[in-house]
């Protein structure tokens, strides 16, 4: 069984992000010396030929530790001009658009923070008028300004409907990746890889290349961990919040040694922590690093984070003033806008991720 | 960056040429011992490191597991296997204290900056041996930079030295261009770190021959040997032959300089190699690729054009580490010759010469499985299977030059000398003396050892001297 090189994989409609991505990972894959920083280069090793759905896992795969591109003797000006962080950044925002559902939504919002920061101001104005004009008669909490049926009348479908349409973009990834039947040691890999972000580790523990040159820094691991736990901590808290009211019959609002605030306030404040120091980072970060295309699209993703974490405790805190109004308004815009825009911003590169480990666990076990 | 009249203005108490391995283990050293040192690099940032850039590992000494390193690997059998690739040219003294150093330096680069991993894919023959940098060269050379720079070392890229002033045995001060600028900068100690010459077409081809033009250089463009060539033009003491250089069988299409690592062709034992006139010229299954590949610098040079076409069927595309270059490809072996611009007819019937020499037996690629060629020469002792199953591949190959053998001689803590003797403040470490150690061919990791060993003893000797 052989293999014809000339006429090897290439397709027609390649875009010039995966041609490119696929001449340096040929180089790559002659030297080998970047082994030890991530799961990118040994999932290169194993193979000799890269299709585009090969180059599309491995753009997945990349956390943009930067580990191999100041490691390399191989980057501009030298001829090979490698820069496998940027290349592999262009081939994944790419995919997501791709994969996206509708796709021009995909490509307006990674773009551009000017048409997310639309979104948010018609989410906030809608909030604005909502409470203007349907106000209750009565009502505990924050459902003196917004009915619980309306809010589960708005929320409901801004949170299902955008994870739909993500599951669709998802399945299409899989396809395109040669994804198999999933095991469930395969997703205890995976689980296990991004709750530890052990791509973001370089190797050894000593983090990665991302905000200062050739020093390695664990701050982006760890930052990154603050937004995840944060986020997933709010996301619990939510889901407690929904438990206790549907199931306990416990009504809004919550004191402070309930469950929602118990999980809600460390989470809140991770998330703003995070968030706050993953766009400092992004500021020091060398641009030409990563997809500066979607540059502007990611800072505004990571700074509608920071609004959602910071006006939600702020609303916390500001329980029985005059502020409560306003401030409602303004969290209820930003947690909409975040919602429907999960599909099309940075936020779904969670979910690329976990399936990318996830089809990596499985190639892993297939080349044993 | 400081501009270039505050250089010449300080006293500096050690001036280092050279910004790879050795020129770095010899700054950190002399700046951990309270010095004043200057690095002097010819390279501009994003190419600084010399060759160093293009290394991957360290062979080191020890006794038992250390760091990434299996099992153990002591002095004796270190200095068997250095003996067996020069064939017994080397300076024993000095081999023997560059392998029972080894041992010490692995924690040191440690604890300077220095990662290391486990042994590479495809190169598990080393596991025992070698301790490979995470991330390769370039990635040492980086931590050594930021140790230095945390040290208060200064560096100044693109500083090409043009002469070293000695006076009665002294160094007193160097004379450079930095960025295009003349300037003149003194200092009480010198640690020649630059590295050899093979970066100087010329030199190479006034040194090999004029065939030595058509040769490619492996790793960087900077080591033209000035500094070397103004030292041995002062009467410093040399060593190693001046006509040789080690040379590789590399992909023909690599890059003149800095191909480095990628440009290998793992092929050859798997194929016919043939040379311009489409003829076979040596045995290519003599004996596994890692100890033969640098046979093969040496015989390729010596073909017409300095070039040779290593052809496999489609059986074999598998069987080596992927190139960076395509090969060419075709269907049958006379369109292969014509993509390579071979004389069709005579490849055709080399081939079909070779084919009918083959015989039946089993391959096993990864060990000498015997499988011989009969009634032809040169015949191929291993892995002799027929060029039969289409599509055809053909990549060309040519001398790929690693390293120069002459350099300075030195003693054992790294001073150079002339007629007269050492001199009072001058030591050398690095490629720019290997010649010492390595009189001709070389061992995976050991110029790297070199570098780190004798670098530091010139740190430490320079700084004692100074203080």
């Amino acid at each position: 069984m052989s293999i014809n090189i000339v006429q090897g994989v290439e397709t027609d409609q390649e875009t010039d992000a995966i041609q490119e991505a696929r001449r340096q990972v040929e180089i790559c894959n002659a030297c080998r010396y970047c082994e030890g920083y991530c799961s990118v280069f040994p999932a290169i090793t194993r193979q000799r030929l890269f299709a585009e759905g090969d180059l599309t896992q491995l753009a997945n795969l990349c956390h943009n530790c930067r580990g191999c591109y100041y490691a390399c003797q191989y980057t501009e000006p030298h001829e090979f001009a490698l820069n496998i962080p940027k290349v592999l950044a262009e081939v994944r925002s790419e995919s997501w658009e791709t994969f996206a559902w509708p796709g021009g939504l995909a490509r307006r919002f990674q773009e551009s923070g000017v048409a997310m920061a639309f979104v948010l101001t018609a989410g906030l104005a809608l909030f604005f008028a909502l409470i203007q004009i349907l106000q209750p008669e009565s009502g505990r909490g924050f459902y003196a300004y917004l009915s619980h049926g309306l809010m589960v009348a708005l929320f409901a479908p801004a949170f299902l409907l955008p994870l739909a349409t993500i599951a669709i973009s998802l399945r299409r990834y899989w396809h395109s990746v040669g994804g198999t039947r999933v095991r469930l040691s395969q997703l205890k890999t995976a689980f296990l890889d991004a709750a530890q972000l052990r791509n973001l580790s370089g190797g050894q523990g000593q983090g990665c290349n991302f905000e200062q040159g050739t020093r390695y820094t664990d701050r982006r691991r760890w930052l990154h961990q603050a937004v995840l736990y944060g986020f997933l901590l709010c996301f619990a808290s939510t889901s407690s919040a929904t438990l206790m009211h549907y199931v306990m019959g416990w009504e809004a609002p919550y004191g402070f040694f309930t469950p929602p605030k118990l999980l809600g306030v460390p989470g809140g404040i991770l998330l703003m922590i995070g968030t706050a120091g993953l766009a400092w980072l992004k500021l020091r970060a060398a641009p030409e690093l990563g997809a500066m295309r979607v540059w502007g699209g990611e800072m505004a993703f990571v700074l509608l984070l920071f609004l959602v974490a910071a006006t939600g405790l702020a609303l916390y805190a500001a329980s029985g003033t005059v502020a409560v109004s306003p401030l409602l308004a303004i969290h209820l815009g930003a947690v909409l806008t975040f919602f429907l825009l999960m599909p099309y911003s940075k936020m779904v590169h969670g979910f690329y991720r976990l399936a990318a480990l996830v089809r990596d666990a499985q190639q892993k076990e297939n080349a044993l | 960056m400081s501009d270039v009249e505050s250089l010449s203005r300080q006293d500096w108490d050690v001036v280092v040429v050279g910004g790879g391995n050795a020129a770095l283990c010899a700054a950190i050293e002399a700046a951990e011992a309270g010095c004043r040192v200057l690095i002097l690099e010819g390279a501009p940032e994003p190419y600084r490191g010399g060759n160093s850039r293009h290394t991957r590992n360290f062979r080191c000494m020890h006794q038992e597991p250390l760091s990434v390193l299996t099992d153990s690997y002591g002095e004796e059998e270190y200095f068997d296997d250095l003996m067996l690739v020069t064939k017994g040219e080397t300076d024993e003294d000095l081999a023997r204290l560059a392998i029972r150093s080894s041992e010490d330096c692995l924690p040191w680069m440690e604890a300077h900056g220095v990662r290391f991993q486990p042994s590479l894919s495809g190169t598990l023959s080393l596991s025992r041996t070698n301790a490979f940098f995470l991330g390769g060269g370039k990635a040492l050379v980086n931590a050594y930079y930021n140790t230095a720079e945390d040290l208060g070392v200064s560096v100044v890229y693109e500083a090409q030295v043009k002469h070293v002033e000695v006076r009665d045995g002294r160094f007193e001060a160097v004379q450079a261009e930095i960025a295009g600028a003349p300037c003149r900068i003194c200092g009480r100690s010198i640690i020649l770190a630059s590295g050899g010459f093979q970066a100087d077409i010329d030199w190479l081809a006034r040194a090999w021959g004029p065939s030595a033009r058509n040769f490619l250089i492996r790793g960087t463009p900077y080591n033209r040997g000035v500094v070397l060539n103004d030292m041995l033009e002062q009467g410093a003491e040399s060593v190693g032959d001046p006509t040789q250089c080690h040379a590789v069988a590399i992909d023909g299409r690599a890059p003149k300089f800095d191909g480095g690592i990628v440009t290998r062709l793992d092929c050859v034992p798997f194929s016919i190699v043939v040379n311009r006139e489409g003829e076979r010229f040596y045995d290519e299954g003599e004996d596994v690729w890692p100890k033969r590949y640098a046979i093969w610098g040496r015989l390729v040079a010596a073909q017409p054009d300095q070039v040779a076409y290593s052809i496999i069927d489609s059986r074999s595309i598998d069987l080596f580490m992927p190139s960076v270059f395509k090969p060419d490809q075709a269907d049958s072996i006379k369109e292969l010759a014509e993509k390579l611009q071979l004389p069709p007819d005579k490849l055709k019937e080399t081939v079909a010469h070779f084919n009918a020499a083959c015989r039946e037996g089993d391959f096993y690629p990864t060990e000498l499985d015997g499988l011989a060629t009969q009634g032809i020469s040169p015949a191929k002792t291993n892995w002799a299977r027929p060029i039969s199953e289409p599509p055809f591949y053909g990549y060309v190959l040519r001398p790929g030059v690693t390293f120069t053998y002459l350099g300075l001689k030195v003693d054992r803590t790294a001073r150079v000398s002339d007629a007269q003797g050492r001199y009072d403040n001058i030591w050398a470490a690095g490629e720019i003396m290997a010649g010492s150690i390595l009189g001709q061919g070389y061992l995976a990791g050991f110029g790297m050892t070199i570098g780190t060993v004798f670098g530091r003893i010139a740190g430490q000797e320079a700084a004692a001297h100074v203080n």
